[in-house]
């Protein structure tokens, strides 16, 4: 952290602050800039989705907000207070853990190889993070999560275990998983990327029907054009660690602007 | 010189006496290494460097010297420090501590044989991070951890004979005061080397079903 914090507001205010904002986040590994002095903000219930060529610092956006990865320069904040970093004596210091531990709370991740716990069975997982975390005794826990688990469909198999599960059933228990926790922002990094193509409609039709009756903020990085342009309510396409363009999905897929953008449509729709 | 069955009987109940004073050295030392090892193997995952460093020298320590001489040092310096122990207290320490260095490793490679995805699933929920080890890392870093120490446990007991030279009443100290008083080695180093065997190939055995049982009861088989 080399920079000077003070160009960075303690706290957002006012009306209309994002749920999620990036303010000049750079990430790098080594001498490699992964993000460059990224800037993004994201509104309340707000679906965006980020495509773009693998290497271009899509899933490390997603990693940051859920506190995976650190960041190298800027700030995230989440509802307007810091996440990388925390208040001291009225100025910015990176956050602790209990802070991280407490700003984490509103962020919840469904990861491309699902990650679901395998000594534990669906219900179990899902139960996990409410039991052990948000002190909820084991009926309560059971019920929300059972809840969940009939909205994936999933109840039928809520006492299997992982290895029992196929690919698709795997990624909605993870889903129901993160829901568990009632986060106010969703990231979803590549969810489809590991499933068969005959399931991948099973995972985006769980994902279609959260947009349509949650209210959630959702980040979603996926290769999965038709499944973005449909639910996003915008589209950003990164490129070299950078927003090369975004705007809403009709317009970013059907007349895009730059000639990357149009290259690598052209590029994944050839693939298709 | 002939076997005499007579006086394998007359011998016995001496010998039932130090099997059983065998177990508990091997019970005992296995149950402290069991502790330290998990203490070691914690002790080199902290953020804090200086005490990974001492910690992992210390195990390199342990693991590239003899267990007899950690024996004698316990039993023998150990007073010249003012650390005065009996043989029981020192053999037991020296065998923990050493066997402990051993357990740390097997541990070590449990715990990085979980996926770095649990730990980041744990993170995700929000799980702290003892939570985190007790409930999602060592479930899962038992299993593939179980036959090493099942290992290490026929191991701890086939090693127990070394705590005879600072007087540690078990097997092998039995069978050689028996020899020096009645001049007849033959029996009773037999009657050692069988009630050895008696119990390691079980235990091995019995090390098997417990990893497979293991495995099924977390799920963990397909």
């Amino acid at each position: 952290m080399t920079e000077n914090m003070e160009s960075y507001p303690l706290s957002l205010e006012g009306d209309g602050i994002p749920m999620v904002r990036f303010q000049n986040v750079t990430k790098r590994y080594g001498s490699l800039v992964v993000l460059n002095q990224l800037d993004i903000d994201v509104s309340a219930g707000e679906m965006v989705t980020i495509i773009g060529p693998s290497g271009s610092g899509k899933t490390t956006v997603l990693r940051m907000l859920m506190t995976l990865e650190t960041i190298d320069d800027g700030v995230i904040y989440v509802e307007g207070e810091p996440l990388t970093h925390m208040e001291r004596n009225g100025r910015l210091v990176p956050a602790s853990s209990a802070h991280l531990r407490r700003m984490r709370s509103k962020i919840g991740m469904c990861f491309q190889h699902f990650n679901l716990f395998p000594h534990m069975t669906a219900l179990g997982n899902c139960m996990e993070g409410p039991v052990q975390v948000l002190g909820l005794s084991r009926k309560e826990a059971e019920e929300r999560s059972l809840e969940l688990l009939d909205m994936v469909g999933m109840i039928e198999k809520r006492d299997q275990h992982p290895s029992r599960l196929s690919g698709g059933q795997q990624q909605r228990v993870a889903i129901a998983r993160a829901l568990a926790m009632r986060p106010k922002v969703m990231l979803f990094d590549e969810v489809t990327s590991a499933l068969d193509p005959e399931v991948i409609s099973e995972v985006t039709s769980v994902i279609k029907h959260l947009v349509d009756t949650h209210n959630l903020t959702m980040l979603m990085v996926t290769h999965q054009m038709g499944f973005a342009k449909e639910i996003s309510d915008r589209v950003c396409f990164f490129f070299d660690g950078a927003i090369e363009e975004q705007g809403a999905p009709t317009k970013l897929f059907e007349n895009p602007e730059r000639e990357r953008t149009q290259q690598f449509l052209n590029a994944v729709l050839h693939a298709n | 010189m002939e076997w005499r069955w007579d006086w394998v009987w007359e011998l016995a109940p001496r010998f039932v006496d130090a099997t059983g004073k065998t177990l508990i050295a091997a019970g005992g030392g296995y149950t402290i290494a069991i502790i330290l090892g998990l203490v070691f193997v914690l002790a080199q995952r902290t953020p804090l460097l200086p005490v990974t460093l001492v910690v992992r020298e210390f195990v390199e320590l342990i693991r590239s010297t003899p267990l007899l001489l950690q024996i004698f040092f316990v039993y023998y310096v150990g007073p010249q420090f003012g650390l005065t122990l009996s043989p029981w207290t020192a053999g037991l320490i020296a065998i923990g501590v050493h066997y402990g260095a051993y357990l740390s490793e097997v541990y070590r490679g449990g715990i990085e044989s979980v996926p770095k995805g649990q730990w980041e699933a744990a993170k995700a929920i929000n799980l702290p991070i003892v939570t985190t080890y007790r409930r999602i890392v060592i479930p899962q870093a038992l299993p593939p951890a179980v036959a090493g120490m099942g290992n290490y446990l026929v191991g701890i007991f086939k090693d127990t004979p070394m705590l005879s030279v600072i007087g540690v009443a078990e097997l092998m100290h039995t069978a050689t005061a028996v020899g020096a008083e009645s001049y007849r080695y033959l029996e009773p180093y037999t009657m050692v080397g069988a009630i050895f065997l008696a119990v390691s190939l079980p235990s091995a055995f019995a090390i098997n079903v417990f990893e497979k049982w293991v495995r099924r009861t977390l799920g963990m088989t397909k």
